[in-house]
């Protein structure tokens, strides 16, 4: 990488003032380690066909290829327009989806008549195209700041959509036009987060120093606050009506923490926390759908007692302890005993009982490298919009992987959520792969090297030139 | 700003460190307590996943396994599954194991640690090993001779090798066929309420679950104990017996099925079977001689494992002396499994001793390799070997004089002892007729064999039901097939 640095320094006219210390473009190392996602990926899809048939799967080439191909067009994507961006983000990503595509094609083994690992390849392929599109058209992220009421309305109408369609498993979550089933809500969560971050960036002074002090804490005046709990309290009630919780806890923890960030403000924490633990002990007890979840949660085998038989949540539980340390093997689990949902919200426990304790942290070391490169772009950002949205896309993955993750392992009550990237559900693969695009977008600009003194000659933002410079030195 | 983000991520981190903990407790610390819960389908699981080992007899399977396709996916099968079920029992996914099946079950499916020499990396790699193959002591052609023997009668067969304990035939009738309770579903359901609702009870191993009262049979014990006590010196000489013999302390006359029992010496008295001369033996040994001569035989021992567990034979030990009287003949509480009474044989056979019975020879593992032997436990002197000698003089007069005649092997020395028990109230069910006997070459000094049999078969005519009629040609056909073979065979 060194290499980089050297050929874009000679390219530089040898009476410019030296550069500050310019930070790699490191596309090389992306591509390598994308090479390296794509060959795990097609590994655990062999695993897979000789653990259970003792043969390569028929697909495993096409599979391979298509994967490939995928985070071959997406590296191109970044090399061309964002040459800059965080090398970490893309190949983690086709990391966890590859290794969610791995999950569901083993798990369609037990489900003979339903095969959901092609549908999931076309969504990922949507999410791709839909993550090459963002990184090719939106040259600048503070674009973004501009449509924020039109990402707000949007979000809204997104969110109501499944209010005129029949409730699936208890919940009107789903939208369904032409054969695919479409959870709106999932976009919601992006735009909501846009909404958030640029309101906050445009009124974090005003919020943060403006109003009374009440019991010691700032609270800020109501015509400030006013528009963004107003909207908080309609997306809330929009998804307490289609009893989907999860999705109503991940709005409140992002708002939460984009609020405490653009004010500097602990007393919102306080706040934050104290409407939660009202807000989660009222439905917790009013709502018996949440109550018998709070139920389950206490006592996860009340149901073998009373001669009900294991129920979803014992059976997730007694999957993650079947797989010990090290894991039974992909394929050579019983997750399938868990049954409904087994390729959705519960997937995480085929990941638990196949790797073992090992896998898991492994997985979870992968989020978290995904948060942490969210947040390192973030604090490398000198606008208050992109921090916001930074961190917003940041903590929207980390809640949901909390969420989840925590409660088909019990430590958390159960809320009905997908686990970025691994579960089955197109709408939650797109959003995520829109997700990654933005956090691309926002590394790139958080790492592009600005001069001390800007200079005309220098100036790459916002008029990016169409090819990236030095193209050939970074390889 | 920046301050906050920091804060953010170290939130992050935090939910981070919670989701690892949690995840270290459920799948290490709890690990154990999940995998062991009998609601966790796992156990059953992993159990089918592999064919399970094979029970052998003379190194030939007679058990095997079939792929059901199943989530518990393999099935057991029985080659000859109602001649060997006394042996075997049944491996059932939904009705659990039973005899060997259960005895040898941490063998025969894998979870046995001897298995492997590094259970540890098993359990770390959560393999599951294939079961062990369990070696049965089983003469398969006794098996099959006393299982012919006993046709379509209700009964049982034991034999066992006298010096070693080898356990050489184990058959129990009416019998059944396990493998139609090996599987799960309606039709397993279906058969186990048939075969535990069958009158005949066909999965009552009669061999060694059953105790039926042994009748002159026991007068095997009776003699030794009147012998080893020096009660009675010399066999030849006359007991002043009285007949009938008035049981003491009450006004019941105890008569004889046989004619010249008054007086009547030792020998005469055992090849006719002379109840009132051994009833007066017993009451006169007193209750502490025979109940510790019949303990040494093996009576009241409730913790016999072949490995499968053997039914206690009972005797006696607070009782009146009119109660002494009747049980020394084998009447009254006194019962005892088949098993029990061929060790009674073997004890005689083999001047004195015995050798605990064991039915398992020796494990091996799936690749053939040796994991344990058989138990060899130490044998124990029952009666000296004077008095074995006396018995074996007793009981080859019964086969060659007495009611044993139908047991007699050409160029064969036998020895043997009939029995026709009385049982229910007022002895009118039908009565049990018994065989025990012995069987070693004429001029060999090894015993082959010694053989228990009984024939419970309330069809027959009961003129018919005796030891000498019904039972001791089972024990013939056996024997002759012992000898055939040779000892040790």
């Amino acid at each position: 990488m060194t290499a980089t640095a050297g050929a874009a320094a000679t390219a530089r006219p040898a009476d410019t003032p030296p550069p500050l210390p310019l930070l790699p473009r490191r596309r090389g190392v992306e591509l390598a380690l994308l090479v390296g996602a794509v060959l795990i990926s097609v590994c655990g899809y062999a695993v897979v066909g000789l653990a259970t048939h003792h043969a390569l799967p028929g697909g495993a080439v096409r599979y391979g290829a298509g994967l490939g191909g995928l985070a071959l067009l997406a590296h191109l994507a970044v090399r061309l327009r964002a040459p800059y961006a965080d090398p970490l983000l893309l190949p983690t990503a086709v990391l966890l989806n590859g290794l969610g595509l791995v999950l569901i094609f083993r798990l369609d083994l037990e489900t003979p008549g339903d095969h959901a690992a092609p549908t999931q390849l076309m969504w990922s392929t949507v999410g791709v195209t839909l993550f090459i599109a963002v990184v090719l058209l939106l040259g600048d992220h503070r674009v973004l700041q501009r449509y924020a009421y039109v990402c707000a309305a949007l979000a809204l109408l997104l969110m109501a959509a499944p209010i005129l369609f029949p409730a699936v498993n208890g919940a009107k979550i789903w939208v369904r036009v032409a054969g695919f089933s479409i959870q709106p809500g999932e976009f919601a969560k992006v735009l909501i987060t846009v909404f958030f971050a640029a309101y906050l960036a445009a009124n974090h002074t005003a919020l943060a120093h403006v109003g009374r002090r009440v019991m010691g804490l700032q609270l800020p005046a109501g015509r400030v606050l006013g528009p963004i709990v107003a909207i908080w309290l309609i997306s809330v009630a929009v998804l307490v009506l289609e009893r989907d919780l999860g999705t109503s806890l991940l709005f409140f923890g992002v708002f939460v923490v984009l609020l405490y960030v653009a004010t500097g403000r602990t007393g919102w924490i306080a706040v934050g926390l104290l409407l939660a633990g009202v807000g989660a002990a009222a439905v917790g007890t009013l709502e018996p759908h949440v109550h018998s979840r709070v139920e389950d949660w206490q006592h996860p085998f009340a149901g073998i007692a009373e001669g009900r038989g294991p129920g979803q949540l014992a059976q997730s539980l007694f999957a993650f302890a079947a797989g010990g340390m090290l894991g039974t093997g992909l394929g050579q689990g019983h997750s399938a005993l868990i049954g409904f949902a087994m390729k959705s919200d519960f997937i995480l426990a085929t990941f638990g009982e196949e790797l073992g304790l090992a896998g898991l942290t492994a997985l979870f070391l992968l989020y978290a490298l995904l948060v942490a490169r969210g947040y390192r772009a973030a604090l490398g950002l000198d606008d208050p919009f992109g921090s916001l949205l930074g961190v917003g896309l940041a903590v929207l993955p980390a809640l949901q992987v909390f969420v989840i993750a925590g409660g088909v392992m019990g430590l958390i009550p159960l809320t009905g959520m997908a686990m970025p990237f691994l579960a089955q559900g197109g709408s939650s693969v797109v959003t995520n792969w829109i997700i990654i695009a933005l956090l691309v977008r926002l590394s790139d600009r958080a790492r592009t090297p600005r001069p001390a003194t800007p200079a005309p000659a220098d100036r790459r933002r916002p008029a990016p030139p169409p090819t990236a410079p030095a193209q050939g030195a970074g390889r | 700003m920046i301050r906050c983000i920091r804060h953010t991520a170290a939130f992050s981190f935090l939910l981070l460190v919670a989701l690892l903990v949690n995840a270290a407790r459920v799948q290490v610390v709890e690990t154990e307590r999940y995998g062991a819960n009998p609601a966790n389908r796992r156990v059953p699981i992993a159990r089918y996943e592999k064919p399970r080992g094979a029970v052998l007899v003379e190194g030939s399977p007679v058990t095997g396994s079939r792929d059901s396709g199943g989530r518990l996916r393999y099935e057991r099968t029985y080659t000859d599954g109602p001649l060997y079920a006394p042996v075997t029992g049944f491996s059932s996914q939904t009705y659990g194991t039973s005899l060997l099946e259960r005895a040898e079950d941490g063998i025969l499916s894998g979870v046995d640690d001897r298995l492997t020499a590094f259970p540890w990396w098993d359990r770390l790699t959560r393999t599951h090993r294939r079961g062990g193959d369990v070696h049965t002591t089983i003469n398969a052609r006794m098996q099959r001779a006393a299982f012919a023997g006993l046709g379509g009668k209700k009964g049982a067969v034991a034999a066992v090798e006298p010096r070693t304990g080898r356990i050489l035939t184990l058959v129990s009738t009416p019998s059944y066929e396990p493998g139609v309770l090996s599987g799960n579903g309606a039709a397993v359901d279906e058969a186990w309420r048939g075969l535990n609702g069958a009158a005949r009870r066909p999965m009552l191993n009669r061999a060694l679950q059953e105790t039926y009262p042994p009748g002159s049979t026991f007068k095997v014990v009776t003699a030794a104990a009147a012998l080893e006590s020096g009660r009675v010196t010399d066999i030849d000489a006359r007991t002043d017996a009285p007949d009938p013999y008035t049981l003491p302390g009450t006004a019941t006359r105890l008569g004889n099925a046989a004619k010249d029992c008054e007086d009547a010496p030792l020998r005469y008295a055992f090849r006719a079977s002379c109840n009132t001369v051994f009833a007066r033996l017993g009451a006169e040994l007193g209750l502490r001689t025979m109940a510790a001569t019949a303990r040494r035989f093996g009576f009241n021992d409730d913790r016999l494992r072949i490995p499968s567990p053997v039914a206690p034979s009972t005797f006696d030990t607070r009782m009146d002396r009119a109660q002494l009287a009747l049980s020394a003949i084998g009447q009254y509480d006194t019962a005892a499994t088949p098993l029990q009474m061929a060790m009674v044989a073997a004890v005689v056979a083999n001047g004195g001793q015995l050798a605990p019975p064991y039915l398992v020879d020796k494990v091996t593992d799936a690749g053939g390799v040796m994991v344990a032997a058989g138990p060899h436990r130490p044998t124990r002197q029952v009666v000296g070997p004077a008095t074995a000698q006396q018995l074996q003089e007793l009981m080859i007069d019964v086969v060659e004089h007495g009611s044993g005649r139908r047991a007699a092997l050409k160029g064969v020395t036998v020895g043997g002892k009939t029995g026709t028990a009385q049982h229910g109230v007022r002895n009118e069910g039908m009565p049990y007729a018994w065989f025990i006997s012995w069987a070693r070459e004429k001029d060999g000094y090894e015993p082959a064999v010694a053989v228990a049999v009984v024939v419970e078969d309330a069809a027959a005519d009961r003129a018919d039901i005796s030891g000498g009629g019904s039972a001791a040609p089972i024990a013939r056909a056996v024997m002759a097939e012992a000898v055939r073979q040779g000892p040790g065979r």
